[in-house]
């Protein structure tokens, strides 16, 4: 096949959007990790994030977090199609400042979550989910 | 109009004060997400449960914000301090504005 100038231009512009894509969902969770810390440097530590290494399914991927003394953990799938999953928001009567859920992971990709703590410094861990069967359908 | 759902949660009877007591709630959901799509290629609209909170006494405990990430049936467990008797609320909150409660009592002794 001859390389026409119109095939270049095509190829170009293929190749292009192959790397804006992902490059757009990781925008979307630097934006909610933004709107979370408000721009404030996130340490480690302090945070334990337990999720299974390997998924079969999905749909219900059980996860843990437990962030001693933390006011908020907001919880961030960075491979799904919407990022965030869901914000714990600790009262004063929270018994730990942990809990339990399942979620929704499209695919193989990183868990995050953040903790807020009450002086306003933030802390992260984030463990990585191997995926079977995605959980988004269609 | 989300149909069939129905909250379950589970609360020890009694406590000692200021024991801490884990609680595990869950209802019946379908979290339709909004990114899947019908036989005919439509999206099927998103339709969640957007928020569940849990009170003692008309204190705070917990607070969660939902995205369609949570999976079907949402369930969540959570520690709680019990400092006296009383009664936990437990809310949740349809994006079709419809509210699901459910109440238990703790006696502490």
């Amino acid at each position: 096949m001859k390389l026409t100038r119109r095939h270049a231009i095509v190829m170009a512009l293929g190749s292009a959007a192959a790397f804006t894509m992902p490059f757009r969902a990781y925008a979307a969770v630097e934006e909610d990790i933004e709107a979370f810390t408000g721009g404030v440097e996130i340490g480690t530590g302090g945070i334990t994030l337990v999720a299974p290494e390997i998924a079969e399914n999905g749909n219900t991927v059980p996860i843990e977090v437990d962030a001693p003394g933390a006011e908020a953990i907001m919880i961030l799938a960075t491979g799904n199609p919407v990022p965030a999953v869901g914000t714990f928001t600790f009262g004063a009567l929270a018994g730990s400042q942990s809990a339990a859920t399942r979620i929704r992971l499209a695919g193989t990709q990183d868990v995050v979550a953040i903790a807020r703590m009450p002086d306003g410094s933030f802390v992260q861990a984030s463990q990585e989910v191997k995926v079977t069967i995605g959980g988004c359908g269609g | 109009m989300a149909e069939n759902v129905k909250p379950r949660v589970r609360v020890p009877r009694d406590a000692t004060a200021g024991e801490t007591i884990i609680i595990k709630t869950l209802i019946s959901h379908k979290m339709e997400s909004g990114q899947r799509k019908d036989d005919d290629g439509n999206v099927i609209p998103r339709s969640i449960i957007n928020r569940f909170t849990c009170t003692f006494n008309g204190e705070s405990v917990i607070d969660v914000a939902m995205e369609p990430a949570i999976s079907t049936n949402p369930y969540f467990e959570f520690e709680v301090t019990v400092p006296e008797s009383g009664t936990f609320e437990f809310t949740w909150y349809d994006d079709d504005g419809d509210i699901y409660t459910d109440t238990k009592e703790i006696a502490v002794s």
